[in-house]
């Protein structure tokens, strides 16, 4: 990850125009945007924002109270320094014939993807990682000849029992803590 | 009992303790316009140009501290709105501008006098509304009173689609809003507000800056106890001026591009800045990097955003300047800066701003300087943009809280009239000077039909250069003096003022200044006084672009044209 990518998390009142003043905002001010994923969370009319905005800290802490003061930002946090899980899905169109198929499902078997379509000349694969892994992917998959790739931007959560965003009902709903169960993928070195 | 959505908006209005409104009618506002018969306690003023709706709600807002409400309808309506919320916007004035829209089947088609202002406005407002229902009109209403007047003021837009005005709901104005994500620190933390206090206490050369966010806080009292307790000096910012008693032996004037010089210089020389309740805009500061290269910065602001913006802060605070005064205050250890106060009492004498040259002809800074001499300071002060607004902020001293109204962060040329009239509307008791450009003055002169058809009394003086007089000195000091597009062949002021029922007089005699402004003020209604001023008069101090504040140009460079040259 460079190191100047700072990754934004957003509760945002679900209502219409937010994305857009949320784009808004960054574009009038030029911030970098990466990229924007939003989704909805399970409080009912709340999304999640997940931000990927560049620039050193001080540009970015801007950037974050400025995102602060949209009327529907409801919290806003900068988890870069926290230790988080980042993800992003991409959907790759291969190009892949008789002779190449196997390698093909060899990458992309190393890299823990999917192939989640296959015609006689095409196969689509479904990865799932940080951008790290996805690049590398793309790079081996490069050699075949992609046709179309389809990425949604980085989501992001905080390890750990209560992270920054985490929604008020915590003390009453949870009555005692849940034994901690560790993924074995987050063991595995490097994290994909 | 079920209402129309129009009849929702003005119980609402009526509910938020509205009694004036300003704007102009058109197809989408017409069952709003049709309602407000009904409603005899809400005054509406018919502008001539939706811009001076806006303008007057900002005027109403800065003069009185209340919401300022304008009114336009759909399409280019709104789009005559945009200047004047962007104005609010800059100055945080809390303006709420009701807008009409096509009807609901109609948006995004294009329709007749369609257009998308929640979407044009996005950057300009703190917050804006569509209403697609006119269930939710009470809360939307409520809700941008409060957003508009609350933590930074500012502007808030709501638009309602013709249909909206026209459907039925029940009526039950919410006593309090449901916004999770806006809530304004009212109070400073207490352990930073300690350290501001160690840091002032400890400070040998300290200087308060205090900006708008003094007025809008109403915290006059507060400050002045903070700067007598310390023997702190005070500089105020464009937009502050009216926050301190300028006839104070602790006023050292304004900062930045045509601030005083040794306001400038107190600054810059400054070990320790207090800057309460301003922004450190580029005008104030000058070339950033070398803005008091010594000093640490106490930032108090409500803002969260504004700390650390462009000027970096050693001790922030965030919170109502009033609340956090009153707590620093008590921690704040009496004692005298006798060294650095006779220091920047010095650059006050080398460096005399405020007199003015002997000249037998008439200079605009005399006529300033005379409106003072009359209103005993007295008055409300609204300005252009340019050079009258300058001379108008350096020659009139403004010991009356909250005296002064201008366009600082925008800088919006046109403002001057219907912000007067809105200023008068807002505070009918005080005397209202509008101090215009005759550049200016053109872009919104149809308000003077306003102010006859209402009969508000603003005392309007022209300083008539035949110049877009800052842009001129710009190029005069600049540009090589090529007077590109600046110079300007006016219209006769005292006839258009007469032609719309204005009592006008012209000036050009140094000697009928004073008894001509009395008249004005003895006059019962609107007055308009044209002086033709010296054409080529320039504002001093300036500090030229990307420099520091301490190397502005003083001299005034006193070569003559004739007005006949141009």
């Amino acid at each position: 990850m460079s190191d100047n990518k700072h990754t934004l998390v957003a509760i945002v009142e679900d209502k219409p125009g937010v994305l857009n003043r949320v784009s808004s905002l960054l574009r009038r001010r030029s911030f970098n945007i990466d990229s924007i994923a939003v989704g909805h969370t399970d409080q009912a009319h709340q999304s999640r924002m997940t931000i990927v905005v560049q620039g050193d800290d001080a540009k970015v802490e801007q950037a974050r109270k400025q995102l602060d003061k949209i009327i529907e930002v409801v919290r806003i946090v900068d988890i870069t320094s926290t230790p988080s899980v980042s993800r992003e899905l991409a959907l790759v169109k291969v190009k892949a014939s008789a002779s190449t198929r196997s390698e093909i499902i060899q990458i992309v078997d190393i890299f823990r993807a999917n192939i989640v379509d296959v015609s006689s000349d095409s196969v689509i694969v479904e990865v799932t990682g940080d951008e790290e892994k996805i690049d590398s992917l793309l790079e081996l998959l490069r050699g075949f000849g992609i046709r179309e790739i389809a990425k949604t931007g980085r989501i992001a959560l905080t390890r750990g029992g209560v992270g920054p965003l985490q929604t008020e009902e915590k003390e009453t709903k949870v009555l005692k803590q849940p034994p901690k169960v560790q993924p074995p993928e987050a063991d595995a070195l490097p994290d994909w | 009992m079920k209402k129309t959505g129009a009849q929702i908006l003005c119980e609402s209005l009526v509910k938020e303790g509205v009694d004036v409104m300003f704007g102009f009618p058109g197809g989408a506002v017409l069952p709003l316009y049709d309602t407000l018969p009904q409603y005899p306690q809400l005054r509406h003023i018919l502008v001539r140009h939706e811009q001076g709706a806006a303008h007057a709600a900002d005027g109403y807002a800065r003069a009185t501290g209340k919401a300022g409400v304008c009114l336009a309808t759909s399409g280019p309506g709104a789009t005559n709105l945009v200047t004047g919320i962007a104005n609010a916007c800059l100055d945080s004035s809390p303006v709420v501008a009701i807008t009409g829209q096509v009807a609901r089947p109609f948006i995004g088609k294009d329709a007749f006098q369609e257009i998308d202002i929640t979407g044009i406005t996005l950057p300009i407002t703190k917050h804006n509304y569509l209403v697609l229902h006119a269930k939710d009109l009470a809360e939307v209403i409520k809700e941008a009173f409060y957003i508009a007047q609350t933590g930074r003021p500012g502007p808030v837009l709501i638009d309602i689609p013709r249909d909206v005005f026209q459907e039925e709901a029940e009526f039950d104005y919410p006593d309090k809003v449901n916004l999770p994500g806006y809530k304004p620190r009212m109070f400073g933390h207490p352990s930073q507000i300690k350290r501001a206090a160690e840091v002032i206490n400890n400070a040998e050369q300290p200087i308060i800056i205090a900006g708008r966010g003094v007025i809008i806080s109403g915290a006059f009292n507060e400050l002045k106890d903070l700067a007598e307790k310390a023997q702190i000096p005070v500089v105020t910012t464009l937009l502050g001026i009216g926050c301190f008693p300028e006839t104070h032996v602790l006023s050292f004037g304004w900062l930045g591009m045509h601030g005083m010089a040794y306001a400038n210089h107190a600054v810059h020389h400054s070990d320790v800045i207090v800057a309460i309740g301003m922004r450190f805009d580029d005008r104030a500061t000058g070339v950033v990097s070398h803005f008091a290269p010594n000093a640490r910065v106490v930032h108090i602001d409500i803002d969260p955003a504004e700390i650390g913006k462009n000027v970096q802060v050693d001790v922030p605070i965030v919170g109502d300047v009033k609340n956090i005064l009153e707590v620093l205050n008590q921690q704040i250890v009496p004692r005298e800066h006798v060294d650095w106060f006779n220091q920047v009492d010095k650059w006050r004498e080398e460096h005399p701003a405020l007199s003015i040259r002997d000249s037998d002809s008439l200079l605009p800074q005399y006529v300033v300087r005379q409106i003072y001499e009359v209103t005993k300071g007295d008055a409300i002060v609204v300005t252009g943009v340019g050079q009258n607004q300058m001379w108008s902020a350096q020659f009139y001293f403004y010991d009356k809280p909250n005296s002064l109204i201008s366009s600082g962060g925008l800088g919006t040329m046109g403002f001057e009239l219907p912000a007067a009239m809105g200023a008068k509307v807002g505070k009918p008791e005080e005397a209202v000077w509008c101090i215009a450009g005759d550049g200016g003055f053109q872009m919104t002169i149809q308000e003077l039909a306003t102010v006859v058809q209402e009969n508000i009394a603003v005392k309007i003086a022209i300083l008539n250069n035949g110049f877009l007089g800052m842009v001129r000195q710009w190029q005069q000091l600049f540009y090589g003096r090529r007077y590109v597009h600046t110079p300007l062949s006016g219209p006769d002021f005292v006839k258009i003022a007469e032609a719309y029922g204005v009592t006008a007089v012209r000036v050009s005699d140094k000697k009928l200044v004073t008894s001509t402004i009395e008249k004005a003020m003895d006059h019962n209604g609107p007055f308009l006084i044209d002086f033709v001023v010296e054409p080529e008069e320039n504002v001093f101090p300036i500090v030229p672009p990307g420099a520091a504040l301490v190397e502005a140009l003083e001299m005034p460079i006193p070569e003559k044209v004739t007005r006949s040259s141009k």
